[in-house]
Order: C-alpha cells, then sequence, then structure tokens
C-alpha cells in the first residue's frame, strides 16, 4: 500500500506568522502570496519535488482552509502519487484525550505513525516561510557521508547580521558543538536556515523522550537539538549557497518580492531545470491599456492595467486604472486601484479596494523622521475611500472612509 | 450539482484547410489562439461550463499537438472515473484527403451507444465563442427537432461545406445552401450542431451503409423536409477563424475590451493546459501599449497593438506593432516587426525589418529563424 521512502519531508506549516500581521488574519503564513503567481509554500513543495521526495506531510494548524484547498490533491506539484504524495496533517483526537500541535517537535511526535508507513531512514524537517531553491538530495547525500544524526542546512550570513540569526559553532569539520540563538557576539556567522535531516531512529527515540519531558516546550529549536547535542550525538552545518530569505515579517516579504526585479540577485523563478510549481488561477493574459505605463515590474494573468507602474509586483487579477501610479509595491490577487490613485512601498493584500485619488504608502525621502517610515500594508478584502490617505508603516484592517487619514498606530 | 443531458462530440480537425499555414503542423483545434489557448479550449470549456461529463475528441491527421495539449484532460476537469475525455481517432486511414462528417460519426457509434445521456452536442473548432450550450440544448428539447443548427448572421466565412440558411418565423430552417455564394450578410451555420443521440446513430449508420460523408449536403440539404431542423442564433459574440487574415484579426480583436468581457465571462471561464512559468516580467525599457500578454512572457522592447503569447521573449530596442506572437518566439534587439504573425517557437535574429498589411499579415512558420 504504501512505498517505502528513503527520506519523507515534513513541512511545519501550522504558525500563525504572527509578525505578518494583517496579512495573516485569515490564512497560514505558507499560504501567503509571493512572486507574482506563488505562494510561500510552493518553494520547499516544489523543492522536495525537484529533489526527488515523493512523500511529504504537511503540518497544519492555524487558519489551514485556505492552505488546505491550495495543496488539494497535491496535483500542480507532482505530489498526487500512487502510495506516496502530499498529505495534509492536522491534529486529531485519540482515544486519551486531544491536543494542538504544542511545539514544533510535538507537531513531529503527532505524526510518527504517518512517517512509519513508508519506513524511511531519514526524515527532512522544512518550515513554510522561507523563499529558497534548494536540492535537498544534496544535502541528504552530506548527511548519509558523515554518518550524522541530524544535519542542519545553514547559510553563511555577514557578521553584522549574525546577531538575528540562530547561530551554530561548528568545528573545522562542520561538526556543530554550540547552538548560539540571536547572539550578541557572534562567533560564527553560520546562521540556521531552519532545515532539519535527521536519521529517522536517532528523531524518533528523542522525540518520545522530549515528549515525556514535561519541562520541555517540544521545540525543535529549543529542546530537541540542544538534548541531542548534550547526548554527543553527530551534528552537521551543511553549508548552502544561493539566495534564501526569511518572509516572517512585513519588510522582509516586501523585500523578497522586489528582490526578484534585482538583476544581481540569484533567484531565477524562470530556470526550467528547477521549476517552482504552483496551482495556476484560470484567467486570460493580462491587459496592458493605451497610455499604460509598466516598467521593471513582475504582472501576473488576468488583469488589466491602464495606469503607471514600475518596481513592483502584481498578482493575478489585479485592476490599475489611468492616471494612478503603483511603485515599489506588491498587490496580491484581486485587487483594484482607482483612477488617480498611489500607491507607493505598500503590500495590499487580496481583493482591495483603492478609492480614486487615494495615497498609500509614503516613500522613504517623504519622510521627515525615517523611524517612523515602514511598508504600509492593506489587508484583504478592505476598502479604502476615495481621497483617502495611508501612511507609512500603517497596517488597515478595517475600511477607510473617504478622505481619512490612517496613521502608523491606528 | 451540475448535469447535463448531452454529450459532447469536437471535430478537431474539421477546417484544417482553412488556415493552411498554421495547420501544416497542427489541427484546427490546437491551433493557438489568445495568449495562451487553443482552439479546442473554448470549445471544451463551453461543454464543461454547461455541465457535460462526457466529451469526445474525434481526430484524423496531425493529432500529436493536440494530443499533448489535452493530456489527460484534467485541466477541463475532464479525468473522470465515470466519463470523462474519450480520444476517438480516425482508423479508417485510407482516405488521408479530407473527409465528412459522416464517416467520422459512423466510427464512433459503439462511443454513443455507451453513452447515458439522450443528446449529442457536435461542435467543430473553428469558431471562437464562449456560448451557454443550455438554452439552445433546452429548445432542442422543447421543440422536439431532430437537429438543431446553431447559426450565427454576418458575412459568410470562406469555408467548404459551410451551410447557408433561411429560417421562418419559428426559426426552422426552410432553405439550406452549402457554400458561400455572396459577399452579402446571411445566416450561416457554425458547425454546431445538438442532435438526439438515437436519431445520430440511426443516421450515421445509414449514412454508412450508403456510402454518404457530407453530414450538411447527404442529411441536412438533402432531408430538408423530411427532417425537422431547426435553427438557433447564437447570441453571443462569435469570432469565425477561416483564413490567416481572418484568424489574424480575431486574436487582435482581443484588445477590445468588449470582445474579452464576452469571451471570457465570470461565469464561464476558459480552461487550458496549464504550463509552470513565471508572470511576465517587464524590463527597464519597456514600453508596452494596448496589448495583451500572457504569462512566462519577458518584454523589454516596444509593444503595441500585440498578442503575445506564454514564453515571448522581446529584447530591448525591438519594435513590434500589430503582430500575433506565439508561444516562446524569441525576438531579438533592433527588430522591427509589423503585422506579422510568428509561429511557435520562431527567432528573429537581431536587426530584423518584416512589414506586413492589415488585410494581409506576414506568416513566419514554427521554429523559422529569421
Amino acid at each position: 500500500m504504501f512505498r517505502k521512502q528513503e527520506c519523507v519531508a515534513m513541512l511545519l506549516a501550522g504558525g500563525q506568522g504572527s509578525r505578518l500581521y494583517a496579512l495573516t488574519r485569515r490564512i497560514a503564513k505558507p499560504a501567503v502570496p509571493y512572486g507574482g503567481k506563488y505562494r510561500i509554500i510552493d518553494f520547499p513543495l516544489s523543492n522536495c519535488v525537484n529533489s526527488g521526495i515523493e512523500t511529504v506531510g504537511v503540518l497544519t494548524q492555524y487558519q489551514p482552509l485556505e492552505l488546505n484547498d491550495y495543496i488539494g490533491s497535491g496535483q500542480p506539484w507532482d505530489l498526487d502519487r500512487m502510495g506516496a504524495g502530499v498529505h495534509v496533517l492536522p491534529p486529531y483526537q485519540r482515544n486519551k484525550g486531544a491536543d494542538w500541535y504544542k511545539g514544533t517537535a510535538n507537531a513531529i511526535y503527532q505524526n510518527i505513525d504517518f512517517i512509519e508507513r513508508y519506513d524511511p531512514e531519514y526524515v527532512l524537517v522544512l518550515s513554510g516561510d522561507h523563499i529558497y531553491k534548494m536540492d535537498y538530495s544534496k544535502m541528504l547525500a552530506a548527511h548519509k557521508e558523515k554518518g550524522a544524526a541530524c544535519t542542519i542546512a545553514v547559510l553563511d550570513v555577514p557578521k553584522e547580521e549574525a546577531s538575528r540569526f540562530g547561530i551554530l559553532n561548528t568545528r573545522e569539520d562542520d561538526s556543530i558543538y554550540e547552538f548560539d540563538e540571536k547572539p550578541a557576539v557572534p562567533k560564527s556567522t553560520l546562521a540556521s536556515m531552519g532545515i532539519y535531516i535527521f536519521t529517522w531512529d536517532k528523531l524518533r527515540q528523542y522525540l518520545i523522550a522530549d515528549e515525556k519531558n514535561p519541562a520541555s516546550k517540544n521545540d525543535f529549536g529549543k529542546n530537541v537539538l540542544p538534548a541531542m547535542l548534550d547526548a554527543g550525538e553527530s551534528m552537521f552545518a551543511y553549508r548552502f549557497e544561493g539566495y534564501w530569505k526569511d518572509v516572517g515579517t512585513i519588510d522582509s516579504l516586501w523585500e523578497a518580492n522586489l528582490d526578484l526585479l534585482n538583476p544581481k540577485i540569484q533567484l531565477d523563478l524562470a530556470d526550467p531545470d528547477w521549476k517552482i510549481y504552483s496551482r495556476n488561477p484560470c484567467m486570460p493574459p493580462h491587459y496592458l491599456a493605451p497610455g499604460s505605463e509598466v516598467q521593471n515590474s513582475y504582472i501576473a494573468e488576468g488583469g488589466s492595467i491602464s495606469g503607471k507602474v514600475e518596481a513592483s509586483v502584481i498578482f493575478a487579477g489585479v485592476t490599475i486604472e489611468e492616471g494612478s501610479e503603483v511603485v515599489d509595491s506588491i498587490l496580491m490577487p484581486g485587487t483594484v486601484v482607482r483612477k488617480g490613485a498611489l500607491v507607493q512601498y505598500a503590500i495590499l493584500a487580496e481583493n482591495c479596494d483603492i478609492g480614486e485619488n487615494a495615497i498609500v504608502g509614503e516613500s522613504p525621502e517623504q519622510c521627515q523622521d525615517l523611524t517612523k517610515w515602514g511598508v504600509a500594508v492593506v489587508a484583504s478584502g478592505v476598502r479604502v475611500g476615495a481621497g483617502a490617505r495611508v501612511q507609512a508603516k500603517a497596517m488597515v484592517e478595517k475600511d477607510v472612509e473617504e478622505q481619512e487619514e490612517v496613521g502608523a498606530h491606528a | 450539482m451540475r448535469n447535463c443531458a448531452a454529450v459532447g462530440l469536437i471535430f478537431a480537425n474539421m477546417h484544417d484547410e482553412a488556415v493552411r499555414e498554421c495547420t501544416a503542423v497542427r489541427s484546427m483545434g490546437s491551433l493557438l489562439f489568445g495568449g495562451r489557448y487553443r482552439l479546442i479550449d473554448f470549445v471544451l470549456s463551453n461543454m464543461v461550463n454547461a455541465g457535460i461529463t462526457k466529451v469526445g475528441v474525434i481526430t484524423k491527421t496531425n493529432n500529436q499537438s493536440l494530443m499533448d495539449h489535452l493530456g489527460s484532460g484534467k485541466a477541463w476537469d475532464l479525468s473522470r472515473k465515470n466519463a470523462g475525455l474519450y480520444f476517438l481517432p480516425s482508423y479508417n486511414s485510407d482516405d488521408a484527403l479530407y473527409q465528412g462528417r459522416l464517416s467520422s460519426l459512423a466510427e464512433v457509434i459503439p462511443f454513443l451507444r455507451r453513452s447515458k445521456e439522450d443528446y449529442v452536442i457536435l461542435s467543430d473548432c473553428h469558431m471562437v465563442s464562449s456560448i451557454d450550450y443550455a438554452p439552445m440544448l433546452q429548445a432542442h428539447i422543447e421543440n422536439e427537432a431532430d437537429v438543431t443548427v446553431a447559426c450565427c448572421r454576418g458575412a459568410v466565412p470562406h469555408l467548404t461545406d459551410i451551410p447557408v440558411m433561411q429560417l421562418n418565423e419559428e426559426g426552422r430552417v426552410t432553405d439550406l445552401l452549402i457554400g458561400r455564394l455572396s459577399d452579402d450578410e446571411a445566416t450561416y451555420g457554425v458547425g454546431i450542431y445538438i442532435v438526439r443521440k438515437d436519431w445520430l446513430i440511426r443516421v450515421a449508420s445509414e449514412a454508412a451503409a450508403r456510402n454518404l460523408q457530407h453530414f450538411e449536403r447527404d442529411i441536412l440539404q438533402k432531408h430538408l423536409h423530411e427532417f425537422y431542423i431547426q435553427g438557433y442564433v447564437v447570441p453571443e459574440l462569435m469570432l469565425p477563424i477561416y483564413s490567416l487574415e481572418s484568424y489574424f484579426r480575431a486574436n487582435l480583436s482581443m484588445l477590445d475590451g468588449e470582445v474579452r468581457q464576452q469571451l471570457f465571462p465570470k461565469s464561464r471561464p476558459v480552461y487550458t493546459k496549464l504550463r509552470d512559468c513565471t508572470s511576465v516580467r517587464y524590463g527597464l525599457h519597456a514600453h508596452v501599449t494596448n496589448s495583451l500578454v500572457a504569462d512566462g512572457a519577458k518584454v523589454d522592447g516596444t509593444v503595441k497593438n500585440c498578442v503575445l503569447f506564454r514564453g515571448v521573449n522581446v529584447s530591448r530596442d525591438a519594435v513590434l506593432e500589430n503582430c500575433v506572437v506565439m508561444q516562446d518566439v524569441t525576438i531579438t534587439g533592433q527588430c522591427a516587426l509589423t503585422n506579422v504573425v510568428a509561429d511557435k517557437n520562431a527567432v528573429f535574429r537581431e536587426g530584423c525589418v518584416l512589414h506586413g498589411t492589415d488585410s494581409y499579415p506576414v506568416y513566419i512558420a514554427k521554429n523559422a529563424i529569421v
């Protein structure tokens, strides 16, 4: 019935992504749209398929409806497989009661039965909040070669940024001797990417032990990995080179989208050898009207553009009316920007309606106090009235009246 | 709950000869259209949107691109446990030349017998339209007609075997001529018919026994007063494709918002084969107006009044006006193209200058290097 798999992937997709605020009100973070036609989860799922991994468990908990719908049978990623494929795994009730997933490790613990159906040697643990292209099979090969119990993918980050990350301190052979979570004075520049490969026998043993420990938070980073290190298990860092971005905050999500327009950044979504798959909307090609001006942007299907668009990422079915201007912004599916409106340095979520002559966002140059500057966000389905003004860094979750002004702390 | 009393039958090769340039390597059904579609997508989507769950595609020659496009039928929701998409390739290969509809129909009688639906909707692929079949089928059932012929009023397209009809006040066909007579407006058949299944099986078997081949000539015209043949004037917009020029014109007419609204109503999406590519990337030097651009295209040049299909690449300093540029065509710098139809994968090298006219576009063949 189930095909034996050498490696099963477990994708942690249950987190709320609270630092994306308005964007994750109704959807889980991995379902947040990215790059014109993708969602964040397309990246780990496509990486799995392209790396030859055929079985993926997606652990969901927070606002799963849209994510479940999106994954569906897994067909867009070629993960609708016989005796394998993608499986959505929400927490469930058992005869001795029911639990939510208490932590990342507990989520895997609760699905030991799922993993064991495939009798794997290795388990790959992924999270749904990073944009990157990575061949997990190379990482697995390194894991096998070293005979490690656990391999953690790391990125060499600039020294001045290292204190923002979970840092791994390693010996010369890349074996890990210490974890350092957001160190004030980093000893190394190897940042954990939140991608782990475990030898399943070992992980199973530590998950069971962790579950028995009432003091544990049942978290990989806080509990399971330190426990393994303390016990002297062989743990290695696997160095990754290439583009990788955590899109857990508004600013990083905005940057990661605009990174696509930067020719210096190595994230080629059009590479035929490593495609990023997604579930496609069914829409005609987009239309650029006479008088439209579109430069240095990505525009998806179904839209109709009559205004000016510059350095922006426009998703499917977006309407930008004449005389309006969209600059340095991300417009998610179905959003409408009406005549004469100006949208700059902003993220507009799905199906927003920006009224005539409204202004959303400010450019850094316009801001007198740069500490108050930031990307403006309009949550899905929100109407911004005609002539209204949404300031930099504002987070708009309810409709804005005509001519109203919304500041950063509204 | 979606249920339709009809099974669909699509003639993918009908009128292959009409757009000879483009159908040298493909069937009429797999002719690319509107940036990301093939002609058969409109017919299939209309059928699926009408609740039809069983569709047979009759093909004869040049069907590789069609088979590749349709695959399992998944993209049209026709990869089904019960019913779904059926390929019905002709097994009668001794006559490679044009054959009429009847000989194909005789070959698919077993398919029809196995279908539980009482009615059959037959359709060719040369009319681009978003038709709602429901009122046509309902009228057919209420009238208890033998055949309901979908028709359209306008200048008659140059197509062989096109029925030109006269309808009486009740819409019944009272006279039927085959072929275009003049430039005058007339009511002509658009290659869509609704019939009762048992009637079709009887007529097709008899025709096979008598070696009759032309449905329009040998059945409709010859038995006009014997059968009850009803006309149905299609209220939706239809774009006829019957020559390279009409193909060119139909594509460019999609730049009209009204036309797009009629072809892509919200309630009836047009489905097509998926292709995993990025959104359209516009470069720093892009200058694009009044154009339709499909996914995966990269545009850094000047584009005016064009339809660009998926994966087209327009370099900086290239200038395109009134062009229909099919999938994966590459247009490099300093090219100037006006009124050009460029078929799939064509490559325009540095400095190409090509100018067609409104009524006589230049056609560049598939895989050509200019």
